[in-house]
């Protein structure tokens, strides 16, 4: 490989600001990424599949669209790294799941195809916790990712890889998904911005279904405007989903660069009660603080408003997504695609045992957990219940958002109430995993969009915490306007973004380097 | 008294079902929609292509595919519910229909279930003069499954070497129309089934909105069978339904009437006896006549319903509900009283046309040209017998009212006659091409050579000399004797009229 010349370290609006003023090409950017996985992700694991030949080839055709004056974005030539539970045309989709081993779609889900469409060269698909369920990534089949603020920790989940990925300088940008928290809890506990967009707002044609009502795919970045950047190129309508919204995606970068201008007169910021009090770590909550202070500093008015339905949203959230998610996960049947296992010591085993023995040795145990929990929830006498209630409980949250942002034009909370926790520390604990996903998951119960910025590092322990700001239904402009705001006032205040903090990733402490193009045992 | 059926079924006789019981019919009929795409995807959707052809990820069921619904089936849905006197829903979902089967690509079929389109509707079904009101519950939109097929001896999925799945099948947009129990048909509960599933069909195709061939599936009949105990005469209390069994694909008319025939007398069989039914699902078989036991269908089965949350919910507007209203076809009882008054039938001639199931046929032969009575003596007479042979349908024989309107033609014409018409629709059964091609290549035409009919005509002169001078004392009635020794020579291909002319002119 040649010298690495470019500066990994950047974020996407100034490599697209490089790339235009001809200072570097696609092909060089491209390649500075490709090297950092080879040298940290040994030790990260934030890849499932890197596809080194096809984000060159795509990179190189980026830079003759530059090179002719006719680039197909702002953003292209700007390489990007893709959840593995997205469709990808001719690259494997696993979804960290054993029972999608070798499966490689062909087709490409709508972000993907628009990805492409703008010139972002795909660098490969990132690790998560199997089928998204998880909060740590360390339920991906293939081996959990690793946080690189501190290796023996989660990176969160279920967008762990895309995260790291990020943190760890590999990728500039990243595609995540969040159901419950999936792409805004990884952002808090690795010091990077993750964004979920209004439901409907983003295609989510290709995405691997855990929970329909509630999946979302958005951007993973490591600023506010890369973010929104990343969100102006992937969102809009798509008539190959009946539940995209048709409305134009609206002005997002726009409202992050005037939101990095500082000024936030007028702007009613709601702190809700129920997501800021009991279970969250002291130095999550004193981050928190300060970073609303910033907010007043910056002519913001802080409101406290009370959401009393939120206390209802994990249970709710635990009978909804595992209800759908358990119809989803039958198409996993070895009859089509992906892995099919034969019974052991059965002759001329039936189409019904293949399928037994398959999904039986293809899902991991919460993907099992949760399709016994979500087949329960369904089943009758017992649908009124658990689905019919935790729907009611869901018009009901949509409610008290509704209610709330009539005195508030945001809503905000700290994004998970811890820090990053250590490998292995929750794995047997299921109901402790998922509290990571308290204050994110009303907005998936709702609809509404949701960021996570970076507030700073605990006292007690060195760590990253998140800020979430949330705000109505297509009104996502907001969480930029703000988020910018508050991150332009925090790297003043640290001199510098976060992850400069973060401790260098040294190849020598990985388990190896990665040889590009074989990971996934399966890759091409 | 009790018979035994192939399959070792103890049924008991007709009269004596009817004298202990009263059957309850439900009908559950699905329709083939002709949308050009389907339900939830773009995939075509013509018969026969090659398997696996016509598919993509979302009628696959790969991961990360969704559907979309098809507007066009949405029409048709609503076409059919307003001519099935149904209301329609303002509002209503899609919802999974949650099982495991190879054939299914999600293995959950994308359905309707407490939210159906169309709702309480009726249709009123003539048998034999008398008017049967037929309640339907519900017509909902659904999506077909893909088509299995068992490789080896047995040709079902026990005991096959293999199967083969073909999904240019799945997605379909199907279209469920289901009845309430049908009670107080008595004795003429198979007719009544019949009739239903007989009238339903012309609906669908006055409606365009099917192929309606029963043959390949797009119309297919689960019966519903229960009997209760017989209500004493005079009382006004109603029996509650007994166990019901579903016979599954009843894939004839006439299988329809068989089928629930065959159910009554076992269902009977079995409760005289002192047993119960077993609620399940049973397979009808043509070639014997019988139904046998499928899988057991309790009331465990659990589909685990709930809206799809992919799609989002159907609101047809009001004005639209009425646009399609105004593009209905006529009812079926106001038509039949506008067509007998048109065609100059007797009540007795419209009865019967309607009860051979050739309404249709009759009123598109006319359509083509031929005259009410000849297409009615041609369906009713030739054709319907030829069809009882067969023990088909006589939609279902093979021959087309315009094929059957281009043989009158030739009998108009002089071209050929009623007998020799019959040899034309064998020739047209065997295949052979149109009516003027059949009465070509069998040389079927009626000579209409002077000449030979003369010397034909003289030959019979001279070796009748009897009847001849019969004929020459005035008794015209004895020229038939000859015309029939004539037309014998020139093997039937010869006008009587004009042979019999002949006679008397050369006998005057």
């Amino acid at each position: 490989m040649t010298a690495i010349t470019c500066n990994t370290r950047v974020s996407a609006a100034e490599i697209a600001g490089a790339l235009a003023r001809g200072e570097t090409s696609s092909v060089e950017v491209t390649r500075a990424h490709l090297h950092n996985i080879e040298r940290h992700d040994g030790a990260v694991h934030a890849y499932l599949h890197v596809d080194a030949e096809g984000a060159l080839a795509q990179a190189a055709a980026a830079d003759e669209r530059r090179a002719n004056g006719a680039p197909a974005s702002a953003l292209d030539g700007v390489p990007i790294a893709v959840k593995d539970v997205l469709a990808t045309s001719g690259l494997p989709t696993t979804c960290g799941s054993k029972i999608l081993q070798g499966w490689v779609p062909p087709y490409d889900a709508t972000v993907v195809a628009r990805l492409k469409r703008a010139g972002l060269p795909i660098l490969g698909k990132t690790n998560m916790d199997e089928f998204a369920m998880g909060s740590s990534t360390e339920h991906s089949a293939y081996g959990p990712t690793r946080n690189p603020w501190d290796l023996d920790r989660i990176p969160g989940g279920s967008g762990g890889g895309s995260a790291a990925a990020v943190a760890s300088f590999q990728a500039p940008l990243a595609l995540g998904t969040d159901t419950g928290g999936s792409i805004r809890q990884p952002g808090a506990v690795t010091g990077t911005v993750g964004m979920k967009p209004t439901y409907g707002g983003v295609s989510r044609y290709g995405l691997v279904a855990m929970a329909n009502s509630l999946d979302q795919v958005g951007p993973v970045s490591r600023t506010v405007l890369d973010a929104a950047l990343l969100h102006e190129v992937i969102g809009g309508h798509d008539p190959l989903d009946s539940t995209s919204i048709d409305q134009p995606v609206g002005k997002l970068a726009d409202a992050a660069r005037r939101g990095a201008e500082g000024d936030l007169s007028g702007v009613r910021v709601g702190v809700i009660t129920e997501l800021s009090g009991e279970g969250y770590q002291a130095g999550v909550l004193a981050r928190f603080q300060e970073s609303l202070d910033l907010l007043v500093e910056a002519g913001a008015e802080v409101v406290e408003v009370s959401c009393p339905s939120f206390v209802h949203a994990l249970a709710a959230y635990y009978l909804v997504m595992p209800a759908e998610a358990s119809s989803n996960l039958a198409k996993f049947d070895a009859m089509r695609y992906g892995l099919r296992v034969l019974p052991e010591g059965v002759e001329n085993p039936s189409a019904e045992e293949v399928m037994r023995a398959t999904r039986d040795a293809g899902f991991g145990d919460e993907v099992k957990r949760r399709i016994i929990l979500g087949t329960y929830a369904l089943s009758s006498g017992y649908y009124d219940a658990f689905y019919g209630q935790a729907q009611k409980v869901r018009t009901l949250i949509g409610r008290d958002f509704a209610a709330a942002f009539e005195t508030a034009d945001v809503l905000v909370s700290p994004t998970a109430p811890t820090t990053a926790f250590k490998l292995g520390e929750k794995l047997d604990d299921p109901i402790a995993m998922y509290l990571n996903d308290l204050a994110t998951i009303p907005a998936n119960l709702a609809g509404v969009p949701g960021i996570s910025i970076p507030s700073g590092l605990a006292d007690e322990d060195g760590l990253p915490a998140g800020f979430q700001v949330l705000a109505p239904a297509l009104a996502d402009d907001r969480c930029y306007r703000v988020g910018a705001a508050l991150e332009a006032a925090l790297e003043r205040k640290w001199g510098g973004p976060l992850l400069d903090k973060a401790p260098g990733l040294d190849p020598s402490t990985g388990s190896g380097q990665v040889k590009l193009d074989q990971r996934n045992g399966d890759a091409r | 008294m009790t018979a035994t059926s192939a399959t070792g079924d103890a049924l008991l006789s007709y009269d004596d079902v009817l004298a202990a019981y009263d059957p309850a019919l439900g009908l559950e009929v699905h329709v083939e929609l002709n949308t050009a795409s389907k339900m939830f995807c773009g995939c075509p959707t013509e018969f026969g292509a090659e398997p696996n052809t016509q598919v993509c990820p979302t009628c696959l069921g790969l991961p990360g595919a969704m559907p979309v619904v098809n507007g066009k089936a949405v029409e048709s849905a609503i076409r059919i519910g307003l001519a099935l006197n149904c209301e329609i829903a303002e509002w209503c979902r899609f919802a999974r229909k949650n099982y495991f089967y190879p054939d299914m690509p999600k293995n959950f079929q994308t359905s309707q279930y407490d939210e159906p389109i169309c709702f309480e509707g009726w249709m009123d079904v003539e048998v034999d003069g008398e008017t049967f009101r037929v309640e339907i519950e519900r017509a909902h939109m659904e999506e077909d499954t893909g088509k299995s097929l068992h490789v080896g001896t047995s040709g079902r999925i026990h005991g096959a070497d293999y199967s083969l799945v073909d999904y240019n099948r799945a997605g379909i947009p199907l279209i469920e129309i289901v009845t309430k129990p049908i009670r107080g048909a008595g004795e003429r509960a198979p007719e009544v089934a019949k009739a239903y599933v007989a009238q339903l069909r012309d609906l669908i195709v006055a409606l365009g909105v099917s192929d309606a061939r029963m043959d390949q599936g797009s119309i297919r009949a689960d019966v519903n069978l229960s009997l209760a105990p017989k209500v004493s005469a005079g009382s006004t209390a109603e029996a509650p339904l007994g166990t019901r069994t579903e016979t599954k694909n009843v894939n004839s008319l006439r299988s329809v009437e068989r089928a629930v025939r065959y159910e009554m007398q076992r269902h009977a069989a079995i409760l005289a006896g002192g047993g119960s039914i077993l609620q399940e699902t049973r397979h009808w078989h043509e070639d014997t006549g019988v139904t046998t036991s499928g899988r057991e269908k309790s009331d465990a089965e659990d589909y685990r319903y709930f809206p799809e949350p992919d799609l989002v919910p159907v609101a047809p507007s009001r004005e639209w509900v009425e646009e399609l209203r105004g593009t209905l076809p006529e009812n079926p009882t106001q038509k039949r009283a506008r067509l007998q008054a048109e065609w100059g039938f007797t009540d007795l001639e419209m009865r019967d046309t309607v009860g051979a199931g050739a309404l249709s046929m009759v009123e598109e032969t006319i359509a083509a040209g031929a005259s009410p009575q000849a297409a009615r003596k041609w369906w009713l007479a030739e054709l319907a017998r030829r069809a009882n042979d067969a023990g088909v349908e006589l939609a279902e024989l093979g021959v087309t009212p315009a094929q059957v309107a281009g043989v009158q033609a030739l009998v108009d014409a002089g071209s050929i006659n009623d007998k020799l018409a019959r040899q034309v629709f064998d020739g047209l059964l065997a295949g052979e091409g149109t009516p003027e091609e059949v009465v070509e290549k069998r040389g079927l035409a009626i000579v209409s050579d002077e000449g030979a009919l003369s010397a034909a005509v003289d030959n019979a002169i001279a070796a009748n000399p009897d009847v001849a001078q019969k004929i020459r004392d005035g008794k015209v009635a004895a020229a038939g004797a000859l015309i029939g020794a004539v037309m014998k020579e020139m093997r039937g291909q010869a006008d009587a009229g004009r042979v019999r002319e002949l006679i008397l002119e050369k006998l005057a």
